[in-house]
């Protein structure tokens, strides 16, 4: 038995945790962290996600987060030495001739400048004018700051650099249980490893309710992923990402000429078996509404479908921030689909709570214990954006305690 | 619900739909050519149909044409959906795409023949025009009596080299070469097995090669750092013979031949497990003996097991007695015991000839940096041995692909994923079967994005 002491123990090499290990070695190359994953870094929801660096038309509460996160982004060659094929290509959060659509955008554009973020508002005219090749849509919101990334090569990338700035990362090692005793946590993993850490963060995603069990807490998860698929390379046209604000598609274009779609509704995702299936109709479907934003793309081909194990939670918002019942416990899951953007301001913040103790930026909405206490209230989107099996098994225990 | 639903129209599946409409069924078989056939038995096209033996060779034209007889005599009992892509299997519905209209198909029971490619290996120069894989030179020539070039090198480690140099030759072409780069002690060892299991085939398969000597051309066994040279198409092809010299030969045209690799991914997506077969080298779906995949899942022909087109009509037939079996019609006993024991007769003659013409894997241990390997991406050699030693580099093909966009274009690393693997593990110096199998996903090819779903019953 080999025992590892350090001061943060990570579980779950997402982006989540390996952007935390990295901004804690950055901020204090005296703070000993390893993360500890069960398979490889950023294998799961952190890199088959879409791709997307979009600020606007989140919840208000995460927008100081996700513009604390944007600046990091913005710098990414600098923090992790790799580009990862980073674009600032903008984003149109799109409405079809619908009021209530519109009324979205339109409440998105003002909250995004409430909280700092220019935005644009533009008619269908403008749209024409400055996209000719869009088409369906009467309005949009355009947020010429939002960007894409390459999700596949971003968490190893900031892992390598974690790595290179001291921290242990611990592959292919899953975690089979963990205690607090007295002032120490330790933490039981596979091939004879424990770690004694000062500090424990669960960043384990969509298996991330497992580890607060350990700890007498829990959230509602439900592992879901949206359908995705990729397009053969055409000639490059498409430059800001752009999501029709009812999610039926959601698109982007990569630079080597292939087009990045995503469209609800999110299926369930298996994470006991490891499986995401895509259902066959819901790609054909979000084919459709692809070449009706995209006319030009007639001719173009479907080359790969895929999904991923997402942890959604009913109110579409993240657990971010303390334990209710462990102290130096700290939760980072349940990113619900739009975790990408916000990872290293996640980072960053949790950074703030182990080295300092608190955050300049507020966490208040992201609290565990919303769901024991029952304020926690089921999002209009959940309701509209998943499988009806989906709803049913989130809305009938929203504030379950989730305890193996 | 339609009883039984066939993917492939080769000689597995056309085997399979007579002993189907012989016992009263009514199968449906959808393929993606325009005329049954499959590689093997391909129909030319009609004003070639009377130079068919000229082609092909009197014996292999007999079989042809018989399959297609015994096929043709069936035809009002079958459904027969040419130029129908079956791209998706989720849910017990298969999905089809016929021309823009996407059709899912339930089933009773579902036999999967869908065959085998080429097996590619990447060497310096076989993205150059002019390269042709074995069963493309082969697909031009039944299929339209064209040929690759009119000065050409059957390379590589196959008998259907031999087969392949004397129908070209009949042709018309100079057939420059055969460099088999397997080496002859290795095929004399097989010989035994191979009589052993299949006289005949043996027979005729020396009398290729004692033909082509007949004919002047020159047979180089043990081939090594065999390269293809040229500015915009291959003009050269150089190599090493078993004698260590150097040869270049001037061609306008190249076939490689290293095998063949099953087209499994249909079985992928109903979660039927695969095994890596360390003769074959690729990863296989697990079946019993008759072709049974999983509960109303039957697989047949070379998707399944690699073992040429007689042992695939002989499993053709036996997966369509299961389905029968499996449903309570009383099937012929010694008729299935017969076809069984021919069967494994035919199959253990493949594996010999998968010993004495393995496929050179251990080049990829000193390919050149620069070779390309995932031609769909243009990802080369270099690209994923640098990705391999980088840290957290990947440890199986999945990652590399994730990593490096290796197999993650058009094909969907259906020809570079084996040659993936073997690079992986020799950089790792691991088994290759750790290195993993590229997971299939939906579309098995790629389909046009403004299709639609029409309903099963639309004509």
């Amino acid at each position: 038995m080999t025992v590892l002491r350090v001061n943060t123990a990570i579980v779950g090499g997402g982006l989540m945790g390996c952007w935390t290990a990295l901004m804690l070695r950055r901020r204090d190359p005296g703070h000993c962290v390893c993360v500890i994953e069960k398979g490889k870094v950023g294998a799961q929801a952190s890199g088959v996600n879409y791709g997307n660096l979009r600020i606007q038309g989140r919840h208000p509460g995460q927008l100081p987060l996700s513009l604390r996160a944007a600046s990091l982004w913005e710098r990414l060659p600098d923090l992790i030495g790799e580009g990862c094929e980073f674009d600032a290509t903008g984003h149109l959060y799109a409405a079809r001739d619908d009021a209530r659509e519109i009324a979205k955008v339109e409440t998105a554009a003002r909250q995004a400048s409430e909280a700092g973020l220019a935005t644009e508002l533009l008619d269908a005219r403008a749209l024409a004018q400055r996209w000719p090749w869009l088409n369906g849509f009467s309005m949009a919101s355009w947020s010429p700051r939002d960007a894409i990334a390459n999700p596949r090569l971003v968490t190893p990338a900031v892992a390598r650099a974690a790595r290179a700035h001291g921290a242990l990362i611990h592959e292919d090692t899953a975690v089979h249980g963990a205690a607090r005793t007295g002032a120490v946590f330790r933490i039981d993993a596979a091939g004879g490893l424990t770690i004694e850490a000062d500090t424990l963060i669960n960043a384990a995603g969509a298996w991330a309710p497992e580890v607060a069990g350990w700890f007498g807490e829990g959230a509602p998860i439900v592992p879901a992923g949206p359908p995705q698929f990729v397009t053969d390379a055409v000639p490059y046209f498409i430059r800001p990402s752009v999501q029709a604000v009812d999610g039926t598609v959601i698109f982007r274009q990569v630079r080597q000429g292939h087009v990045v779609v995503a469209g609800y509704p999110r299926s369930p995702s298996d994470p006991v078996a490891n499986r995401a299936p895509v259902d066959a109709r819901k790609i054909v479907n979000a084919m459709g509404h692809l070449l009706r934003a995209v006319p030009a793309l007639e001719g173009a081909t479907l080359l790969r479908v895929w999904s991923g194990i997402e942890g959604y939670l009913p109110d579409m918002l993240p657990v971010i921030g303390p334990s209710g019942t462990t102290p130096r416990l700290v939760h980072a899951f349940g990113f619900c689909g739009h975790g990408f953007q916000l990872a290293p301001g996640v980072g960053d913040v949790l950074a703030d709570l182990v080295l300092e103790g608190s955050s300049r930026t507020p966490l208040d909405r992201f609290s565990i214990g919303r769901f024991a206490d029952g304020s926690a209230e089921v999002a209009e989107h959940f309701t509209r954006e998943f499988d009806r099996s989906l709803q049913v098994q989130a809305v009938a225990h929203p504030g379950a305690q989730r305890t193996r | 619900m339609h009883s039984t639903v066939i993917v492939g129209a080769g000689p597995a599946g056309m085997a399979a739909a007579v002993v189907l409409a012989r016992a009263g069924e009514h199968p449906i078989i959808v393929d993606e050519a325009e005329q049954p056939g499959g590689q093997v038995w391909r129909k030319p096209a009609a004003p070639l149909q009377p130079a068919l033996a000229r082609i092909l060779g009197r014996a292999a034209a007999a079989e042809h044409e018989q399959a297609h007889a015994e096929f043709a005599s069936i035809a009002a009992s079958v459904d027969h959906r040419p130029r129908h892509l079956a791209w998706n299997l989720q849910g017990g519905e298969l999905f089809v795409i016929e021309h823009r209209r996407i059709r899912p198909l339930r089933y009773g029971a579902l036999l999967l023949a869908t065959g085998a490619t080429d097996r590619l290996l990447p060497v310096p120069g076989w993205t150059l025009p002019g390269v042709f894989s074995l069963g493309g030179a082969q697909t031009l020539l039944k299929d339209q009596g064209a040929l690759i070039g009119r000065r050409v090198v059957f390379a590589g480690a196959s008998p259907l080299l031999y087969l392949a140099a004397l129908q070209y030759k009949a042709m018309g072409a100079t057939v420059v070469a055969v460099l088999d780069t397997t080496a002859l002690p290795e095929k004399l060892r097989a010989t035994p097995a191979l009589a052993a299991a299949a006289p005949r085939v043996l027979a005729r398969g020396l009398s290729y090669m004692a033909r082509l000597r007949a004919g002047g051309v020159a047979i180089f066994h043990g081939v090594t750092a065999l390269g293809i040279e040229g500015q915009d198409y291959a003009e050269r092809v150089r190599f090493r013979c078993s004698r260590g010299a150097e040869h270049d030969l001037a061609v306008d045209a190249v076939a490689l031949g290293f095998g063949l690799r099953a087209e499994t991914q249909l079985l992928d997506l109903a979660g039927v497990p695969l095994a890596f077969d360390v003769d074959f080298r690729q990863w296989l779906p697990i079946v019993d003996g008759d072709g049974r995949a999983a509960p109303g899942l039957y697989a047949a022909g070379d998707g399944c097991t690699i073992g040429g087109a007689a042992a695939a009509a002989i499993s053709g037939r036996l997966a369509a007695y299961a389905i029968l079996a499996d449903r309570g019609v009383a099937v012929p006993a010694t008729e299935v015991a017969m076809l069984r024991a021919r069967l494994a007769r035919l199959r253990a003659f493949q594996r010999a000839l998968s010993r004495a013409f393995a496929w050179p894997a251990h080049w990829l241990a000193d390919a050149r940096d620069d070779t390309v390997l995932c031609r769909c991406e243009n990802v080369t050699v270099g690209v994923v041995r640098a990705a391999v030693a980088a840290p957290l580099g990947p440890r199986e093909v999945n990652r590399a692909k994730a990593l490096t966009r290796c197999g993650m274009g058009r094909c969907q690393a259906r020809f570079c994923g084996l040659a993936t693997a073997e690079l992986m593990a020799h950089a790792l110096a691991a088994p290759v079967a750790t290195m993993g199998r590229h997971r299939s996903q939906a579309p098995v090819k790629p389909i046009p994005l403004d299709a639609t779903l029409v309903d099963e019953d639309t004509p």
